[in-house]
């Protein structure tokens, strides 16, 4: 079977084979190095822009200097312990912890000085310590509050955006083949039915399943108190997951099957897939081979640009159902002005996108014979 | 003008473009005539009012319309007065000071259940001298019940099943129930209640005025929230503020990226470099987060998340998609005939490369509109929306902090929501057949 005839014509190449291969890892890497060194400094100024965002121009500093003050003077004048000592002494005992509270939080240093050190921390993936969130276990270590609320997230972001992933393209693919038929119609008319957000259904279906017919829970991860026994623990999450990731594949279904569907009809109607299919190649050859090849690399973007909002969690969704992962924690980090773990949620955001870019650019070169990495976009 | 018939004509072939349409101009029609009956400082007056600009309104009724699907037919809140000509009101004077003031006022009562609350507002005007009210209720069952006599201040508030004294006449804490029951058949006494105040004024100049105001379970057309607040105002008012932040977001960002893209791509060197870079930075940017941010930090005024959706939208992902088409109609040959006749930079920029692309840019603006409209309401869910305004998803919020879905009271949290998808879905609808429409490549498909 030769396809590469038809999409790609090879060309006699008039260089000997020993210098382009020795040329082409010179200039993969070449091309690796400036991409990488760009992602870099690209990720270094969007992460340092959401420090500044994070800390408002010191608003957010003045902020918590007053919650110390007030906090410390309250602790220490309702402490019955020291209620023998002079009013006098207690001020320097006040003043005393309220700078050994600055200077715990970094308050003493100057914000210019504190972001940079902010930045280089966060590079490293140093991500230090949370300023008043804790983890379920007690800890104050960024690290630990993120991963604890990582499984949550995957869990509903993953179950729902790998079904919507997969679904869509299972159902897409048939589809564009059968187009104008009443099944195809449907679709289209479903379609702007997207055009609503995920917790949006969400409230829907709570107020069906949960407040009308009482089937399904309000909210939450699992029942309280918890299921004792593991198994009975994870039936429990199910039946909480159903609604969350019903909403957000119902918000996104549509929409998903018909784009990829336009997209798949776009390709079936190019003159080498007429060709196969006058040759009479069984249907599903001529989807796998003719159809699903050529449009392999906008399929894998848009799995990777799915893998990462997994990170991201759904802020909304999750503050809808209550459902304890990355996004809610977000959202609540930035309440208690938490600077630390907004950062710390950012930066690693940052690095999954700017690897998921380059990994791409890989991935595309060897799914696509057309591409060759470092020489330049194509016309 | 032809190529806009055409594309109309077009549009019409679609049913789901035309009910899109219908369903944006009417959104429009509410909009304006929003605007047109109540001026912004009035909705926000209005909306942040309490007690004392809705008191009329019961807490927590449902809308009007609830009886339409219910078997028990609730009451009907509603409100007259004597100064707006409502209530019949005679003054008979007896003798030179003295004179009668009789007010009465007959109701139809259609329903199963008794009211919440019967509560009086007397405005009285005398010099030294309290009048005097004798209020009385005649029932359809034909009991006569008196409820109260009382001296009336300047201002007085009468509220029926809070008065004490008629507790124990009739002998219960539910006033409402042993007013409105007949008491040999324990139901509620279907007909025409008559309420008559008779009123004695001891001074020539002396006046009295009365509100008479029953709280029902229902509610005008959109019923009330917690803080007694006609919901109707938000549901209203909130269309104009959607229909705005929407297409302004829409609009902005659209033609911003438009323009900075074709600006780059003309331009090219260091300057499209730079948006480029710019671009992926933005791209970093956790977008929402930033949202969060300003609105918890810094100020949750619409027009502010308003001017950052759009500050942060500008360098978005579409900046690519657009350059690659600019890149291809910078080599066309009408752009090398103007710059051959010596146009400027400015002049190729905008009035050759850009409206080129604006019949590409309209759907994807159409169907932008929606998801602008949802952030909206989006941050209003999580409790940043603007404090001030009256819009959906402050509704939406406001129903689920107070647990709405759980206490059963489901029209406050469908009226906005349904509201907010007939607008979703008409942008939608419109956008997805302008795009069929103008994207030759789907045209057959």
């Amino acid at each position: 079977m030769s396809t590469e005839s038809l999409t790609a014509p090879t060309k006699d190449s008039p260089i000997p084979k020993k210098i382009s291969a020795n040329s082409a890892v010179i200039r993969v890497a070449k091309f690796t190095a400036i991409r990488i060194l760009t992602m870099m400094i690209t990720v270094a100024i969007g992460v340092y822009l959401t420090i500044l965002i994070a800390n408002m121009g010191g608003y957010v500093d003045t902020i918590m200097r007053n919650e110390i003050r007030e906090g410390t003077t309250m602790k220490i004048l309702a402490d019955p312990t020291l209620r023998n000592i002079t009013p006098e002494e207690k001020q320097k005992l006040i003043q005393k912890k309220i700078a050994s509270e600055e200077k715990r939080l970094g308050l003493d240093q100057p914000f210019a000085i504190r972001s940079v050190r902010y930045l280089g921390n966060s590079l490293i993936l140093n991500l230090g310590r949370s300023l008043h969130m804790t983890s379920d276990h007690g800890s104050k270590e960024v690290r630990l509050i993120l991963l604890e609320r990582l499984p949550a997230t995957l869990l509903l972001a993953g179950v729902s955006q790998l079904f919507l992933f997969f679904g869509s393209i299972f159902i897409a693919l048939p589809l564009s083949r059968k187009y104008g038929s009443w099944l195809d119609k449907l679709t289209i008319a479903l379609s702007p039915t997207s055009a609503v957000p995920g917790w949006f259904y969400g409230i829907f279906f709570i107020l069906i399943f949960a407040a009308i017919l009482k089937v399904l829970p309000f909210g939450g991860l699992v029942d309280s108190p918890p299921p004792t026994n593991s198994f009975d623990y994870g039936l429990n999450v199910l039946k909480h997951l159903i609604l969350p990731a019903l909403s957000l594949i119902v918000s996104a279904i549509f929409l998903s099957i018909y784009s990829w569907r336009t997209f798949f009809l776009i390709y079936s109607s190019e003159d080498y897939v007429e060709v196969a299919k006058a040759k009479g190649l069984p249907p599903r050859d001529v989807e796998n081979r003719y159809i699903l090849r050529p449009t392999l690399p906008t399929i894998i973007t848009n799995f990777a640009l799915l893998v990462i909002t997994l990170w991201t969690g759904f802020t909304i969704t999750e503050t809808v159902f209550v459902w304890p992962g990355l996004g809610i924690t977000l959202f609540r980090a930035i309440g208690a002005y938490d600077t630390p773990v907004i950062v710390g949620s950012t930066i690693i955001y940052a690095y999954l996108l700017a690897l998921t870019v380059l990994l791409l650019d890989f991935v595309y070169a060897l799914v696509d014979p057309r591409v060759k990495v470092g020489a330049g976009s194509p016309q | 003008m032809t190529a806009l018939k055409n594309t109309f004509r077009e549009l019409m072939q679609y049913p789901s473009a035309m009910i899109g349409a219908v369903t944006i101009l009417f959104l429009l029609g509410v909009a304006a005539y929003a605007l047109a009956t109540i001026p912004y400082d009035e909705a926000v007056r209005l909306w942040r009012g309490g007690e004392d600009v809705w008191y009329q309104n019961p807490k927590y009724a449902a809308p009007s319309w609830y009886n339409l699907f219910s078997k028990t037919k609730k009451p009907i809140s509603f409100k007259v007065s004597t100064t707006e000509g409502d209530m019949t009101k005679t003054v008979t004077p007896a003798s030179a000071d003295i004179s009668a003031v009789n007010i009465d006022y007959s109701f139809e009562y259609e329903y199963d259940t008794p009211p919440q609350e019967m509560t009086l507002y007397f405005t009285t005007t005398f010099e030294k001298k309290l009048p005097f009210a004798a209020i009385t209720l005649l029932t359809p069952d034909g009991r006569k019940v008196k409820i109260a006599n009382i001296a009336v201040d300047r201002k007085t508030t009468y509220r029926t099943s809070q008065d004490l004294k008629l507790q124990k006449t009739l002998k219960t804490e539910k006033v409402m129930n042993a007013l409105f029951q007949n008491p040999d058949t324990g139901k509620v006494a279907k007909g025409t209640y008559q309420l008559v105040i008779e009123g004695t004024t001891f001074e020539s100049k002396s006046d009295m005025d009365v509100e008479f105001v029953m709280h029902g379970d229902l509610y005008g057309l959109a019923g009330t929230d917690k803080y007694r607040r006609d919901l109707f105002l938000p549901l209203l008012y909130g269309t104009p503020i959607a229909l705005a932040f929407g297409l302004v977001a829409a609009l902005g960002t659209a033609f911003l990226t438009m323009i900075i893209a074709a600006i780059g791509t003309w331009y090219g060197g260091w300057i499209d470099e730079l948006i480029q870079r710019i671009t992926e930075v933005n791209l970093v940017l956790p977008f929402l987060a930033i949202l969060i941010m300003v609105g918890t930090f810094y100020s949750r005024s619409i027009w502010l998340m308003l001017g950052l959706t759009i500050a942060l939208g500008i360098f978005g992902g579409s900046i690519k998609s657009y350059r690659a088409i600019f890149l291809q109609s910078k080599e066309a040959s009408y752009i090398e005939a103007a710059r051959a006749y010596g146009a400027s930079s400015g002049r190729i920029i905008f009035t050759y490369l850009i409206p080129r692309m604006i019949p590409l840019l309209i759907p994807t603006l159409v169907s932008s509109v929606p998801g602008y409209v949802f952030l909206e309401a989006s941050l209003a869910v999580l409790g940043l929306g603007d404090p001030l305004l009256p819009t959906w998803g402050k509704v939406i919020n406001d129903a689920f902090t107070d647990g709405a879905l759980y206490q059963g009271r489901y029209y406050w949290v469908l009226e906005p929501a349904v509201l907010l998808m007939f607008t979703g879905l008409g942008f939608a609808m419109l956008g997805f057949a302008l795009d069929r429409i103008f994207n030759p490549r789907l045209r057959d498909i």
